[in-house]
């Protein structure tokens, strides 16, 4: 190869360093793509014959089935949406340095760490038929039948928001941590209202930041099993396409369909991750002029 | 809102303290008492730490008054928010919108004040012409060079004719060739726009060159109000003249006094100088005195040249003299620093002259 070649190559970060990147490319080949792979050509091979394409024309043929789509972004896109909006203001107010700081953010990682099926039946004990929440509002005479807050969709809801909004508070603040705040005093003295100053300089800098939180919690939220189960309605309201993927493995021991289900549902999250992408690149997305 | 409406005649600091903690800490700016007539241009001058952004910051209403009051005429506006204050403000990082274009950067103000668009467009256009950023109206400020990145920040400070313009040393991050031209550039917008100016720097020359007037500065306090002229001729404290270029700051003792004419010996000749404070006979103090006004003579004190370094034109030399003795001990060896035309080198025998009436003498 000649100089000039290494040279042209080197601009565009083509170098020796790259296979330091060896060992990561291998480790994702082996657990992510192989079994993407095989995963993919199984259900291309359906259980009982009849065509290539058999499993998805049963997937999609079979309303049952077909509606687990909608009931999974039903249930995963506000979550995620309400995680990212409730996560700016409380991290907007909290961004500064304050005594307690870390303590907090230790707290609000914990439910990260409990995981799905701790927090299932935490809410069945505050929020269930017998649980606090109603126990206290019967003796109070606020309602007369206990309220359903488990067992149905809100059940999930409320699962994927106290798993989901941590994670999106902690992301939130670093990206607002990363921003200058000189920029806003700038801002300020250029006469824009606290209002102004969020809507012209905070949110366009967060922005690209919301977009990669709000992606991280929806997958999250999108695969969401054991909740849907635990706390939800899982014959009706919020059975999810995940479930109906278990269904097929575990219940009518049909790995290709199965296999088809879970194709079906990296296609559908694979939709939403590119409309965001599209939109967040046509944000600003250089230096926010912050430490981060 | 035109920002002619706010304009004031003075705009009168009045004991503006602020401290960072608690009360028995020393505070970061210290009583505070300053009129800035309109169109000035002042300079807050000191060393790094010694107060002078959080003065800026607590004019701009970015930070709050421990103590004090600012007044624009008869209105008390230390209570006001720095949205309601219509002062301008170059941040020494220059704090350009990283995800606004130029343009937009300089329109911003124009935008938060709903000025019909059109005159938002003209007087845009006005800033970026004045300055000469004419082609780079539609990059980014991550696209631009220091300079040009300073020159936006000017504008977009100044395009909303601001009663006040605070700039917290907006050259410091330019290179010395620019720096100049800068000076002259700010220098001629507060003139053409009249601009009432407080400028903050910890450069001496920048401040004697572009200010009405200088605040000296020191921990917090100020040290000497005064034009340039009276601060370089005469600080106020040995602290002043240590930072208007006085480099030869040597502790001697005060032999006679008459009138304000000092007698100080130095290196075994006595030299007169001018008290600037309360001497007595006997006192310690320093002896303050430039360089250029030190001269290589054929008789006068005696010393030993110890370091030339060549600048060009003149040669920079530094001196020892013998401390001599004193009461029975021997003194330390003084170090004088001496400009001169004269080609002197390391390891000779020199004799020295001080300027007359060019010796300052503190209290220490
Ligand atoms: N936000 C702050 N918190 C605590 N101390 C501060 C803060 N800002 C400035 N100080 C202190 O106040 C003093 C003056 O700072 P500053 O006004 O920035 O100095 P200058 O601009 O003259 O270099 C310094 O000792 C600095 O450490
Ligand atoms: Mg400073």
């Amino acid at each position: 190869m000649s100089a000039t070649w290494q040279h042209r190559l080197a601009e565009r970060g083509v170098d020796r360093r790259l296979w330091l990147l060896l060992p990561a490319t291998i480790f994702v080949l082996l657990l992510f793509v192989y079994p993407f792979l095989y995963g993919l050509s199984l259900s291309f091979q359906p259980t009982q014959g009849g065509g290539v394409l058999a499993n998805y024309d049963k997937f999609f043929g079979d309303a049952y089935q077909r509606d687990t789509i909608a009931t999974t972004l039903k249930i995963a896109l506000p979550a995620a949406l309400l995680n990212v909006l409730a996560a700016v203001p409380i991290a907007f107010r909290l961004r500064g340095r304050f005594r307690g700081k870390r303590l907090l953010t230790t707290i609000l990682v914990v439910p990260i760490t409990l995981g799905t099926v701790l927090t299932a039946q935490g809410l069945l004990n505050y929020l269930g038929p017998t649980g606090w929440l109603n126990r206290v509002l019967l003796s109070l005479h606020i309602v007369d039948n206990p309220i359903r807050l488990t067992n149905n969709y809100w059940g999930v809801f409320f699962s994927l928001v106290i798993t989901g909004f941590p994670f999106a508070f902690l992301l939130v603040l670093s990206y607002l941590s990363g921003i200058d705040p000189t920029l806003e005093r700038a801002a300020a003295t250029l006469g824009a209202s606290r209002a102004q100053r969020f809507r012209r300089i905070t949110l366009p800098l967060l922005a690209p930041g919301l977009a990669t939180t709000f992606l991280l919690t929806f997958v999250l939220a999108f695969s969401v099993f054991p909740s849907a189960v635990l706390v939800g309605n899982p014959a009706g309201s919020t059975r999810v396409i995940s479930l109906a993927a278990y269904q097929a493995a575990y219940e009518q021991y049909d790995y290709s369909y199965a296999s088809a289900i879970a194709m079906v549902m990296g296609a559908v999250e694979l939709v939403v991750v590119a409309i965001v992408l599209v939109w967040r690149s046509r944000l600003y997305t250089g230096s926010t002029g912050g430490k981060g | 809102m035109t920002s002619s409406t706010s304009n004031f005649e003075q705009l009168r600091l009045d004991g503006v303290t602020r401290r960072f903690g608690p009360p028995d800490t020393p505070a970061a700016l210290s009583e505070l008492d300053l009129t800035i007539e309109r169109g000035e241009f002042i300079a807050l001058l000191g060393p790094s730490g010694c107060g002078k952004s959080t003065a800026l910051n607590c004019l701009a209403g970015l930070l709050p008054l421990t103590a004090g009051s600012i007044w624009q005429d008869d209105r008390r506006v230390d209570t006001l928010p720095p949205e309601k204050r219509g002062f301008g403000m170059v941040f020494q990082n220059y704090a350009l919108f990283p995800h606004l274009t130029v343009r937009d950067n300089i329109a911003f103000g124009l935008r938060m004040r709903n000025l019909p668009k059109s005159d938002v467009q003209r007087r845009t256009t006005e800033a970026i012409e004045m300055v000469q950023l004419t082609e780079h109206t539609s990059k980014l400020p991550g696209q631009l060079s220091g300079g040009q990145q300073q020159r936006v920040a000017i504008a977009r400070a100044t395009v909303l004719e601001p009663s006040l313009v605070l700039m917290d040393e907006p050259l410091s991050n330019l290179d010395a060739k620019l720096r100049l031209e800068m000076r002259t550039e700010i220098r001629r917008l507060h003139q053409s726009l009249g601009l009432t100016t407080v400028y903050v720097t910890h450069d001496q020359e920048e401040a004697l060159s572009m200010a009405d007037r200088l605040v000296v500065m020191r921990q917090g306090k100020v040290q000497q109000i005064g034009t340039p002229e009276e601060v370089h001729t005469k600080p106020s404290t040995w602290h002043v003249a240590d930072f208007m270029g006085y480099r030869n700051l040597l502790p001697l003792k005060a032999s006679q006094l008459n009138g304000d004419q000092v007698t100080v010996d130095l290196g075994g000749t006595a030299i007169r100088g001018a008290a600037q404070g309360p001497v007595a006979p006997g006192d310690d103090v320093i002896a303050a005195v430039r360089p250029e006004d030190v001269k290589l003579a054929d008789q006068g004190v005696k010393g030993l040249v110890e370091v030339v370094e060549y600048q060009g034109r003149e040669r920079a030399v530094e001196v020892v003299l013998d401390g001599g003795v004193q009461d029975g001990v021997a003194q330390d060896p003084v170090r004088l620093h001496v400009r001169t035309e004269r080609r002197v080198e390391a390891g000779e025998q020199v004799a020295l002259t001080v300027t007359p009436g060019r010796l300052l003498v503190y209290p220490s």
